[in-house]
């Protein structure tokens, strides 16, 4: 099992009732409460709390945090004055969210931050019509630092599937796993994601599936259908002992290679010792070269997971079964792409997809949802 | 901020001889050059240098009663 990152599991949980009428009370919105229960939890560990200035230079110049551990992805607190309601550095602040969250925060540091700098050094980009670069630019002017202490969890969608690092860890042990590695997803699976899994598979004791749930952008399958879709392909596909399927709560940065290396480092706290990156891990439009995540992952001698590296897996004719361009010769009309935007079309049109890109019992209960995509 | 950079590196010494064999060592790879390298190395030698294990120390109780979720959930039998 690999040693959390930074070395600590931390958990800032202390959960206690406490009394918000005369307190500075900050509502936030459903990602920075993810955020929180992350932080808290370990899933972002060493983090204990929102980044203060010289941490999130580092983050942005080196891709580390100010004490040299690998940190790709900023993770800030932003809120207006109005909002801070006259707090000041030093000051205690409660963070608390419509789902019930109750956090609580201590002000180390109040900052603005260059939005055109961040989205440049996270995103590689200023296109505002990158998801993340107008996220980062509707940011508001505010930064505040600080480590916070999770005092309620709030109420959140699927927490039968919700493990913590904590959890991970002592299943994987109980299941006798030394190496497990991690699978990213926010699709249900397509053939081409279970051959890519299972190749894995064969060479670590464990596969641990773990979809991204939260904030999702129109037209993406729901996350109650990729859970279905994981179960079903999981009961009928897999061996019982050897894979777990378990949610993240967090939401997509579409930050790419950088993500990539925030994707495994979660994952190392997880538990995991090797993470799969796939082909545009992370990526969106035509933002980042097809394999600019694997790319970055040469940065990292220390990163303390091991990336596995996958290019496309496909059907291939010639040679009767599903390969990838490392191990088929073939090209061109010899092969069938699994086109994700092929089988959504189908699937909407009430369609099984041939069995050759879609499992049928996972297509069958994929059919069975009234919506399947985010409106 | 050159000011803030500048307190972010210090200095080392190593023998002529073996930075002179590094150099060439390096040439044509991505090092860009003998720091990066040296950087590089020594990341890579502290990280394989730490041990495994969970890094953290749960009581008794705190692992059953995560071990009683696992159950409850299905993920253990
Ligand atoms: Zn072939």
């Amino acid at each position: 099992m690999s040693k959390p990152h930074g070395g600590k599991l931390i958990n800032r949980c202390v959960f206690r009732d406490v009394d918000l009428n005369d307190a500075n009370v900050v509502r936030v919105n459903a990602d920075r409460a993810e955020d929180i229960e992350n932080i808290a939890h370990g899933v972002f560990s060493p983090l204990e709390g929102f980044l203060c200035r010289n941490d999130l230079e580092s983050v942005l110049d080196d891709k580390r945090l100010d004490n040299d551990i690998p940190w790709t992805i900023p993770i800030l607190l932003d809120l207006d004055e109005k909002e801070l309601a006259g707090a000041k550095e030093g000051d205690t602040i409660f963070l608390t969210h419509e789902n019930g969250m109750v956090s609580e925060m201590e002000i180390e540091e109040i900052y603005t931050i260059d939005k055109k700098k961040v989205a440049e050094k996270v995103y590689g980009t200023t296109d505002p019509s990158h998801p993340g670069v107008s996220m980062t630019f509707n940011m508001k002017d505010l930064i505040i630092g600080g480590r916070i202490t999770l005092l309620k969890e709030g109420k959140k969608p699927f927490d039968e599937f919700l493990l913590w690092p904590k959890e991970t860890r002592i299943l994987f042990r109980e299941k006798g796993w030394k190496e497990v590695v991690a699978f990213q997803t926010r699709n249900p699976p397509h053939i081409g994601h279970e051959y890519v899994q299972k190749t894995a598979l064969t060479f670590v004791d464990g596969l641990f599936i773990n979809p991204l749930i939260g904030r999702k952008k129109k037209g993406d399958f729901r996350d109650d259908v990729i859970l279905k879709a994981y179960e079903t392909l999981i009961q009928n596909y897999y061996p019982q002992d050897r894979a777990v399927l378990s949610i993240l709560c967090t939401s997509m940065k579409y930050a790419g290679p950088r993500e990539a290396i925030h994707h495994a480092i979660m994952r190392k706290n997880f538990g995991c010792t090797h993470f799969i990156v796939g082909r545009d891990h992370a990526g969106v439009g035509n933002f980042y070269p097809p394999y600019a995540a694997h790319e970055i992952f040469r940065e990292f001698p220390d990163l303390g997971i091991k990336p596995v590296f996958f290019r496309s897996f496909f059907y291939c004719k010639k040679c009767g079964g599903v390969v990838n361009e490392k191990i088929c010769p073939h090209r061109g009309d010899d092969i069938i792409n699994f086109s994700g935007t092929a089988i959504r079309k189908m699937l909407k049109n009430g369609e099984v997809p041939p069995p050759t890109m879609m499992r049928k019992e996972v297509a069958e209960t994929i059919l069975q949802f009234d919506r399947m995509f985010v409106e | 901020m050159s000011e803030k950079n500048e307190k972010k590196f210090t200095t080392i010494s190593i023998p002529t001889a073996l930075a002179e064999k590094i150099k060439k060592r390096i040439e044509g790879t991505g090092f860009h050059s003998l720091s990066s390298y040296v950087t590089y190395v020594l990341r890579e030698l502290l990280a394989s240098m730490e041990e495994e294990g969970a890094g953290e120390a749960l009581t008794k109780e705190e692992e059953e009663k995560i071990k009683e979720r696992l159950r409850a959930l299905g993920y253990l039998d």
